[in-house]
């Protein structure tokens, strides 16, 4: 195992900051709101994949760099520190990891290529309802076609193909295919979603079953871990400035004790579940056997790290951290929505306890 | 007690002929609360009729005195009333700065040609006030506060900014700490009421992060007001409105109380049930917590309310109350969003319900809970300090 970035990856990471911090600092996410763009970006995610990002897991022989996980999460935080809105989790990630792990020869050579330039969109349509409960899905497919509802699929407004998650395994639906209905979600982080409706709609089925529905399950959560990280780190950057720049009672707040200490437990929280993800990300590129747990681990840490320190940020501004013109609100709301997908601290939690057998 | 209930009787009676039957059923958000004043646009004829009726008994201030339109009613009679309207889910006929922050020290501090004028008023609703408290440069720290204010013989002068001025943009009028002696911190500070309409006034909304504007930068520039209206004594205003704040903190303490939706009957909803129980053992245990802190704080505030009835000073406490409410309200609002599961996650649109996108809302709107009526480590700080007596080194 290592937490240490090889000279690839950390070209790929430096890169990744500097484009972010250019091209999609936080001001892009609050023009796109403001424009009611809800996650439309289509000249963002061209330029992702120009980049390389949308490829970076996917073998050379289909277009992509066949890189390993570590070097696609440490792009991921990256995005996640400036909240970029594009969709590279469930496109880069979830649905090169699928067509990885369970597509045919045939489904490779159609879709990987497609995934690694950034021309197909794709979006990972896991929850029947309100909760994430992959186990429990009421999804029939037979005879080659496919029907159930899926909620709050992030990604589903703009995806071009969806990958749906069953009780016992995978589907792929082309989002234009006839019997596939959606509704757009405007959603609290601005970056969109669909409640998508399947009615005998053309599917097939991807290999490996429920065993690789799981494998993908767990790498988006890594992966989304990773883009929560990111943002847990730059609010926490944002709320130690202002500690060191705000003055009330003739010094600056971070003179505070009350405020030190809890600074102080956000760093400690954030070294904690870095250490989770970045031993995550390395479990995928080792093929390690206990993927689910460190999944679960990083998944539910990063929730709870992630909640704590958007929180905090808001507090600690006071009056201005509540303005919808300061950026504490948007990592607030990002959070809350990255802390749902793919399970919650809670549903991690009882997760972990019973891959530890108890 | 016979009296009492002679007077329960009356009360009962009276609400049942007064209080319209759109009133008599909870409201639907936020919009639904009336706040009064010269501008104030009734959505509802009903909800004029019943703050009108409420108004001429003294009820939206049950416990002021009578010469000032209060409804003159003792600790009691006040407690019967509350209950009766509660019996019949009557609407609070007015929100109102005047009546929760305002009214209660102009009754102590106030002379009596400004109780008289300006009580009334409040209690009928008729003049809506803003709370001109907070500058860029003085939150927390209140008493660093520069908006100036000159003896210009005939007239005050106020030049300045006040921020984060709640429902500045609806206010008549704005009670308002200026400074009065640049050469002393709290002695240099005045109590003083300011007209919206007049000359130099001007307010620019601020969105919050829930999407709503409640709040305001206000502008005075070279603003006159008459001698008459300052309240208390000349430098006195620190007093004035540390008292105020207590009052605000004391009320805003209550934030949740009147939710329609319950936690526990979303999370029956959205995470749903087996054998009776939520299917989500940890949410489950978390939901129960904050019930037991809820009743805790109920509890508690029966407490006060008996020993404050007992001639003890709870004063002090308000504090710990602001903060625990503030806490609780947080707590509950994270709850739902969390119990809503994604159907708690949605900005707008018709993919959500509208009892959904409130969940989101409150949720947001919820985190300056800790912030407005001074900061959770500033009410810390006073518990720390006055109640406890520890000493401040920093
Ligand atoms: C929704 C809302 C409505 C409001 N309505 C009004 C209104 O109507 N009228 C009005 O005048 N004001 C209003 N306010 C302003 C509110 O009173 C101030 O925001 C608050 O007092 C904090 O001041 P600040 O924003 O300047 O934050 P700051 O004082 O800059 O505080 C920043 C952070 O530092 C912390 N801090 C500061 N000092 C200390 C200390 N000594 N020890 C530990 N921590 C400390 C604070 O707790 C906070 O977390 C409102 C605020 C909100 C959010």
């Amino acid at each position: 195992m290592t937490f240490t970035l090889n000279e690839e990856q950390r070209l790929l990471k430096d890169a990744a900051r500097d484009f972010c911090s250019e091209q999609t600092p936080v001001s892009r996410l609050r023009k796109e709101r403001d424009a009611k763009k809800n996650g439309r970006d289509p000249e963002l995610w061209r330029e992702m994949a120009q980049m390389g990002w949308a490829g970076i897991i996917v073998p050379e022989e289909y277009g992509g760099a066949g890189l390993g996980y570590v070097g696609l999460g440490a792009v991921l935080e990256e995005t996640g520190r400036t909240l970029a809105p594009s969709p590279l989790l469930s496109t880069a990630m979830i649905g090169a990891s699928a067509l990885i792990l369970g597509g045919g020869d045939a489904q490779k050579a159609q879709w990987l290529p497609k995934i690694a330039s950034g021309e197909a969109i794709v979006a990972f349509a896991v929850d029947d309802g309100a909760h994430h409960a992959p186990g429990r899905s009421a999804l029939k497919v037979g005879g080659g076609k496919i029907s159930g509802e899926k909620k709050y699929v992030a990604d589903g407004h703009i995806a071009e193909v969806f990958i749906v998650s069953g009780a016992d395994g995978l589907y792929l639906v082309k989002a234009d295919a006839a019997g596939v209905s959606r509704r757009e979600l405007f959603t609290v982080d601005s970056r969109g979603a669909a409640d998508v409706t399947f009615k005998d709609a053309p599917t097939e089925a991807l290999s490996g079953g429920a065993a690789t529905r799981d494998a993908v399950l767990d790498r988006a959560r890594i992966g989304l871990a990773a883009e929560m990280l990111g943002q847990a780190q730059a609010a926490f950057e944002m709320t130690s400035e202002y500690l060191k720049t705000r003055k009330q009672f003739g010094q600056v707040i971070g003179g505070f004790q009350a405020l030190q200490h809890r600074a102080a437990k956000m760093f400690t929280e954030l070294e904690l579940t870095r250490s989770c993800v970045y031993a995550a990300l390395d479990a995928l590129d080792r093929n390690a056997e206990n993927v689910a747990e460190y999944a679960s681990l990083a998944k539910a840490r990063a929730g709870d790290t992630v909640h704590l320190v958007s929180n905090e940020c808001v507090q600690m501004h006071g009056g201005i951290g509540m303005t919808d013109e300061h950026d504490a609100g948007l990592f607030l709301k990002r959070a809350r929505v990255a802390e749902a997908l793919f399970g919650g601290a809670t549903f991690h939690r009882d997760r972990y306890a019973s891959l530890l057998g108890f | 007690m016979a009296d009492i209930e002679s007077f329960r009787e009356e009360t009962r009676a009276w609400l049942e002929t007064n209080c319209p039957p759109s009133m008599r059923t909870p409201m639907a958000g936020e919009d639904d609360a009336v706040w009064g004043g010269r501008n104030y646009q009734f959505k509802n004829p009903e909800a004029k009729l019943w703050l009108e009726r409420m108004g001429a008994k003294g009820w939206t201030a049950p416990m002021w005195p009578k010469d000032y339109g209060g409804g003159g009613l003792n600790n009691d009679e006040n407690r019967v009333l509350q209950s009766e309207m509660r019996r019949i889910q009557a609407r609070p006929p007015l929100f109102s700065f005047g009546i929760w922050m305002l009214g209660p020290v102009l009754l102590e501090y106030a002379n009596e040609e400004q109780k008289k004028e300006y009580l009334p008023k409040i209690v009928r609703g008729e003049i809506r006030w803003c709370q001109g408290y907070s500058e860029p440069g003085a939150g927390s720290d209140l008493a660093g506060l520069q908006t100036k204010c000159e003896d210009k013989g005939d007239h005050w002068l106020i030049n300045g900014q006040k921020v984060w001025t709640s429902y500045a943009n609806y206010a008549d009028w704005c009670f308002c700490l200026v400074r009065t002696d640049t050469s002393v911190k709290h002695e240099g500070i005045s109590f003083v009421l300011i007209d919206m309409t007049t000359p130099g006034v001007e307010t620019r909304p601020i969105k919050l992060i829930s999407g709503s504007s409640p709040f305001c930068e206000t502008f005075f520039t070279d603003v006159k007001i008459s001698k008459g209206n300052m309240v208390g004594r000349l430098n006195g205003g620190w007093e004035i409105a540390k008292r105020l704040l207590m009052y605000e903190r004391t009320n805003i303490s209550g934030f949740g109380s009147n939710t329609r939706v319950d936690v526990i009957d979303l999370a029956r909803d959205h995470v749903g049930l087996e054998g009776g129980k939520l299917v989500d053992a940890d949410l489950r245990a978390r939901i129960s917590a904050h019930k037991m802190a809820e009743r805790a704080y109920a509890l508690t505030t029966a407490r006060a309310q008996e020993e404050a009835k007992a001639g003890a000073n709870v004063s002090h406490m308000a504090s710990m109350f602001k903060v625990a409410g503030a806490t609780l309200n947080q707590e509950r609002c994270e709850l739902m969003v969390e119990a809503a599961g994604n159907r708690g996650l949605g900005w707008s649109g018709e993919g959500f319900a509208p009892e959904e996108l409130a969940v989101t809302r409150s949720w947001l709107r919820s985190k300056g809970n800790s912030i407005e009526g001074g900061t959770t480590e500033v009410n810390l700080n006073v518990v720390a300090k006055r109640v406890l007596g520890l000493r401040d080194t920093q």
